[in-house]
């Protein structure tokens, strides 16, 4: 993470001294750190060998709002996924819906025997055991996230975009260069951020919002230029949340690195390997393909800024 | 000589029963199977050691506001305390405003103020009207500490005997010299513990400016947790609070052993 910030200049002597006394104190609480085994067995993956949180349901999890077009279909009739614009995920519609329910259904699983239950996107990577199976949340899989949970094969290749509005400094900008000057924000705990520091690298420090829907907010008051989100929710953005909004267009992969999601599973969970089997093989077969045009469409993708 | 040794008694009875008391916990805590897990997810080294210098840096923003809010609440927190404090009829309106004041700012959660302010004026887009983020929380913070902290004040004026302000205007001071030189310093001196006490609050509450977007030790800490799958960011966060908050604490404490010292008039 980038921190090249200019903030008011205060002693270095103070700096240092916060800082040393806050590692003594952190050692103390520390001690060793423990290792921790990462063999995934390779188990048969038919439907009762699974090592399931319920015997013979399928217990798969999202966030609550659930958002287009990852969720569609509304929340007629749903008890948890409730409100304007958010999406029951048992209507499995959208595309992480229709992926889960590929997934279930190559497992062996009946549209009946899948349950959703909500958890917050910390909670699916807390400490200690989970609630669910399987967690589709537009993750990104990351070497250092894989250390607390699992995660299965890449799902979605992710792209970021820039929205904004009419009127904003950036509403015509066509290169990254044009967007180097504008206050830019995020939604915490996305590559989105990791985006706006390594690729754009603008003058000002981004702002970072507890959810898309503050990002939003700061968009249409003027406190921010522009978001930097995946593409599909930019244009869900511009088509939804925005008056006037625009879509800036996209930026080009950090690193030449292609991001994809991925689904969340219990560290070392026996279904790992299975559900990764799985998504291979959908990919392999040309389902994730069909519902990437048959929910996604002609949004996955903007013109690539460069 | 008897109390030099009950004294030292008391010293090895405490240090004994604490060390008991540290090492059954540790044994609760490590005795859990989960406890590795949870170290990892919460106490690791090497990701405190990542963190540390990111949060520290961002703690800046907080030391910024709070010490902003502070030299701005002191004023407006006494003179909302004074109006309260007058029994003029004619200055009714003035009372019942910092009356409402305190009610409405007291009770009102700050974290729900801080999205109206922050997120509500600017969308007016009204010319002049300032947008920073980081102004929207220090005009929250300042409007909500400066009711807790004018009834602190108002407590203190409160607890100086009525005698002292009759025998101050039969001295011949005015009703507003007899507040200045007789009342307030009493009271002021009175009130400074209690008033540290607010502040310790006010800095912890300054991690409400995240929630505009503004970057400061906490929300960093966050975007580390949720880089990395890892808490223990979070717990970098906590201990740079502490490292700030208890020597203010240890010094609220003194000053109120102070206080009661010179109240008993060096008596033991």
């Amino acid at each position: 993470m980038s921190t090249t910030r200019s903030r008011i200049a205060i002693g270095q002597t103070t700096r240092m001294a916060v800082v040393v006394m806050a590692m003594a104190m952190f050692l103390a609480a520390c001690g060793g750190s423990a290792a921790s085994p990462s063999a995934s067995l390779d188990a048969s993956c038919a439907k009762d060998k699974l090592a399931l949180k319920t015997a013979g349901k399928l217990t798969l999890s999202t966030d609550n709002p659930a958002y287009s077009p990852w969720f569609q279909g509304g929340n007629e009739g749903a008890t948890v996924w409730t409100g304007d614009y958010n999406n029951d995920p048992a209507k499995g519609q959208g595309y992480e819906g229709a992926v889960a329910y590929a997934v279930a259904e190559k497992l062996g699983f009946a549209t009946a025997d899948v349950v959703w239950i909500h958890t917050t996107f910390d909670a699916s990577f807390a400490p200690g055991a989970k609630d669910f199976d399987l967690f589709l949340n537009q993750v990104s899989i990351k070497a250092e996230r894989a250390e607390a949970i699992d995660f299965s094969s890449g799902y979605y290749d992710v792209a970021q975009g820039v929205v904004t509005i009419e009127g904003s400094p950036i509403a015509g900008a066509t290169s990254i260069a044009e967007l180097k000057t504008a206050k830019l924000g995020a939604q915490i705990g996305t590559t989105s951020l990791d985006a706006i520091n390594n690729v754009i690298k603008p003058d000002t420090e981004a702002a970072v919002f507890n959810t898309n829907d503050e990002a939003v907010a700061a968009l249409n008051g003027g406190i921010i230029d522009g978001i930097v989100t995946d593409v599909p929710t930019a244009f869900y953005m511009r088509d939804a949340q925005l008056t006037g909004g625009i879509i800036v267009g996209q930026l080009p992969s950090e690193g030449g690195v292609q991001e994809q999601f991925g689904i969340v599973l219990e560290k070392d969970s026996a279904l790992t390997a299975c559900v990764s089997a799985v998504v291979d093989a959908l990919k392999a077969d040309g389902t994730l393909a069909a519902l990437l045009t048959e929910w996604i469409a002609d949004k996955a993708s903007a013109p690539v800024l460069k | 000589m008897t109390a030099a040794r009950s004294a030292r008694k008391g010293t090895l009875v405490a240090v004994v029963s604490t060390l008991f008391v540290a090492t059954l916990l540790a044994i609760a805590i490590g005795s859990s199977p989960s406890w590795p897990l949870v170290q990892k997810a919460f106490f690791d080294g090497t990701y405190f050691s990542t963190s540390l210098p990111d949060v520290v840096d961002a703690f800046f923003i907080n030391i910024q506001l709070f010490v902003l809010a502070e030299i701005l609440i002191l004023p407006i927190g006494l003179l909302i305390a004074l109006a309260r404090s007058i029994t003029n009829p004619a200055f009714a309106p003035l009372r019942i405003f910092a009356t409402i004041y305190t009610d409405f700012f007291r009770g009102v959660p700050s974290i729900l103020l801080i999205y109206v302010l922050g997120f509500g004026v600017p969308a007016l887009r009204l010319p002049g009207v300032p947008k920073e983020p980081f102004f929207w929380a220090l005009v929250t913070l300042v409007l909500i500490y400066s009711a807790y902290v004018s009834e602190v004040y108002r407590a203190g004026i409160e607890s100086i005997h009525p005698s002292q302000e009759r025998a101050a205007r039969a001295l011949g001071l005015t009703r507003f010299q007899a507040l200045r030189f007789v009342v307030l310093p009493q009271a002021l001196r009175r009130v400074v513990p209690p008033l540290l006490n607010d502040f310790i609050g006010l800095q912890k509450d300054t991690a409400l400016v995240s929630i505009l977007g503004v970057v400061e030790a906490f929300k960093q800490a966050q975007i580390l947790k949720s880089a990395n799958f890892n808490f223990t960011p979070l717990m970098t966060t906590a201990l740079i609070f502490l490292v700030i908050t208890i020597p203010m604490t240890r010094l609220v404490d003194r000053l109120a052993a102070k206080d009661r010292a010179a109240q008993q008039g060096g008596a033991r």
